[in-house]
């Protein structure tokens, strides 16, 4: 990091303040990560009012079929005469949730895989490490698309079988930093007082290893959003009368050469929430000093 | 190096194993019934007792599973259910070349995007143009493919009427045909695997370039061009072989879902199709197929990393 201050003065500092300023450093000069913050208060923001401000029911159809963008309808209607914004704003509910509810489930048993493998080490580190090597051999998108298959559409089922294929990213990072730290003095001075390795896992390793974990946290939560779109476009998602944005992609997907609007709009809020993500995730990739080669 | 080749293919052998276990036992959780979706109307007990017996499921399912493997082991992934019971390696035998020419294509494209966009962005540190090609990147990174499959129709099939929107020919049906038909998926595919390649090649070349040997090819009065293309590049591109594994699993979640806008029947169709259909032995058969490349080619990384790396063989 080529603009990390090395002056005594702020390096004697305590690691919370630092870490602060440097977030407000990062995130005051990037403009990127700006205009991803911008953006996605702006989604969240429409997602949670979404029930006020829709100006139609999603669901309400009308004989005003594939209407092209104008005054009454901002960005045209469907086949079955639905307001388009209205469905792409409740659709932005379905996204974020899942987004989200993912990655949180990933989050909490892949570290907690990650923690236990790393810091027993053994039979059980092998075991997990075999697991997860397993997962390896099939491509993500692979395994979120057999487990639905398996298990059936719907929301929840779509939440478990994605966040199941992101399990092995967050356990893999999250014992490569148990490996590291383990190491660390502290943590001898820790068990030396006689602490329990629950206490030491939770108080001391984990706050430390927190960094590239936030980091992959937050790509995964654009990942995620990607990933319900796609299997929600294959007709493998939530159900088919929320209106997801994948959804009515392929619902519009037989009309495009007629009414581009109905390709255009709702794949470029997928990609506006996804890059707003990314942005950010970059700038905190940044601000907490995590290298890409961490994952 | 021979334990170390070794040692891999065991584990690789290893991982196929229990892929196939997995994929096995895993479809038998299904809630549907098939057999109560296939007879439909004619649902009558003895022709669900005939199909039973025809499929081998009053079998216990440890027989069941050895009789699939063995089969597996000799090529035989048995019969789809539907339409006219056709055998699933013939069904995947049709459907390869079609994703093959996808992903290769794909590949093609991704690494003419990408070569020259790293390049500059590693040359230009910190221009406009470096600002271009992350800001690209991003672009590829965060667009779905399947929606920039339907932008491409949206102007080059519905508008412009220069390309078809669907289909497929084999390329032995002439050269054009097949790239008329293949080349809208290939970018839609291609772009977002363009962006993480452009990415690595960036940063492995913003390292070689500090390299000492560049600074004694620049004393030796080398031109640019020389230097860039012999002595930057082919060192910049040994960590790029990485993405080749993450590459094929790209490819191919990209097929799977860019096939079915594109009606190309290639594996993704097939799967999908399979999946709609309740067809266990189709599902089977490509996910299968899908997850034994995968692994392979992961394999070959691994290999080609040892080769080119030493120190990997002893850890």
């Amino acid at each position: 990091m080529s603009d990390a201050t090395l002056d005594p003065a702020t390096t004697a500092e305590p690691i919370v303040p630092k870490r602060k300023s440097r977030f407000r450093k990062v995130f005051s000069k990037d403009r990127k990560a700006q205009f991803g913050l911008l953006v996605l208060s702006l989604f969240v923001l429409g997602a949670i009012l979404a029930p006020l401000i829709a100006p139609y029911d999603p669901n309400e159809m009308s004989l005003n079929m594939m209407a092209a963008p104008s005054g009454e309808n901002m960005l045209g209607t469907d086949d079955l005469g639905r307001d388009l914004f209205s469905r792409i704003l409740w659709g932005t509910q379905i996204s974020l949730f899942v987004g989200v509810a993912t990655v949180g489930l990933a989050l909490f048993f892949g570290v907690l895989l990650g923690l236990l493998a790393g810091y027993y080490g053994g039979w059980i580190d092998m075991i997990i490490m075999r697991y997860i090597d397993l997962q390896w051999a099939f491509p993500n998108f692979i395994i979120a698309v057999y487990l639905v298959a398996v298990f059936g559409t719907g929301l929840l089922n779509v939440i478990v079988a994605i966040a199941l294929a992101f399990l092995d990213d967050f356990a893999r990072v999250a014992r490569s930093m148990v490996l590291t730290l383990k190491e660390e003095q502290y943590i001898d001075a820790a068990r030396v007082q006689g602490f329990s390795d629950m206490r030491i896992m939770l108080r001391h390793i984990l706050p430390n290893a927190m960094a590239p974990i936030i980091v992959l946290a937050t790509v995964s939560v654009s990942y995620a959003i990607l990933g319900e779109a796609t299997l929600s476009f294959l007709g493998l998602g939530v159900s088919t009368d929320t209106p997801t944005w994948g959804l009515i992609l392929a619902d519009g997907r037989s009309f495009i050469s007629r009414a581009w609007w109905l390709g255009v709009f709702p794949g470029l809020a997928i990609m506006l929430v996804v890059l707003s993500i990314n942005f950010i995730g970059d700038a905190l990739r940044d601000a907490l000093d995590v290298r890409e080669t961490d994952f | 190096m021979l334990a170390y080749i070794t040692r891999r293919l065991v584990g690789a052998a290893l991982v196929m194993l229990a892929v196939a276990i997995l994929v096995f036992f895993m479809i038998r959780l299904v809630p549907g019934d098939p057999i109560a979706v296939m007879l439909a109307d004619s649902g009558s007990p003895e022709a669900r007792e005939a199909l039973i017996r025809r499929l081998g499921l009053d079998q216990p399912v440890i027989m069941q599973f050895w009789k699939w493997f063995t089969g597996v082991l000799h090529g035989d992934l048995g019969a789809s259910l539907y339409g006219s019971n056709q055998p699933v390696a013939h069904i995947l035998m049709n459907a390869l070349p079609k994703t093959m020419s996808l992903a290769m294509l794909s590949f093609f494209v991704a690494v003419v995007i990408a070569v020259p966009a790293g390049i500059i962005a590693a040359t230009h540190k910190n221009t406009a143009a470096d600002a271009g090609v992350s800001l690209f990147a991003f672009l590829g990174l965060s667009m779905p493919d399947f929606w920039l499959a339907i932008l491409l129709i949206i102007i080059f099939a519905a508008n412009l009427q220069w390309l078809p929107a669907i289909g497929y020919t084999p390329i032995s049906e002439g050269f054009w045909e097949w790239l008329q038909h293949l080349i809208l998926p290939a970018i839609a595919i291609g772009t977002g695997f363009s962006a993480i390649i452009a990415r690595m090649i960036r940063s492995s070349m913003l390292e070689v370039l500090q390299a000492d040997y560049m600074r004694t090819a620049a004393s030796k009065g080398l031109t640019q061009r020389v230097m860039l293309l012999r002595h930057a590049l082919p060192n910049a591109m040994i960590p790029v072989i990485t993405v080749v594994g993450i590459a094929f699993a790209l490819l191919i979640s990209g097929a799977v879902v860019v096939e079915n806008v594109f009606s190309i029947k290639g594996l993704g169709r097939v799967l999908i199709q399979g999946i709609q259909n309740r067809d266990y032995p189709v599902v089977q058969g490509a996910v299968l197929l899908v997850s034994s490349f995968f692994v392979l080619s992961n394999l070959i990384v691994d290999l080609l990393y040892a080769v080119i790396d030493p120190r990997i063989r002893y850890s």
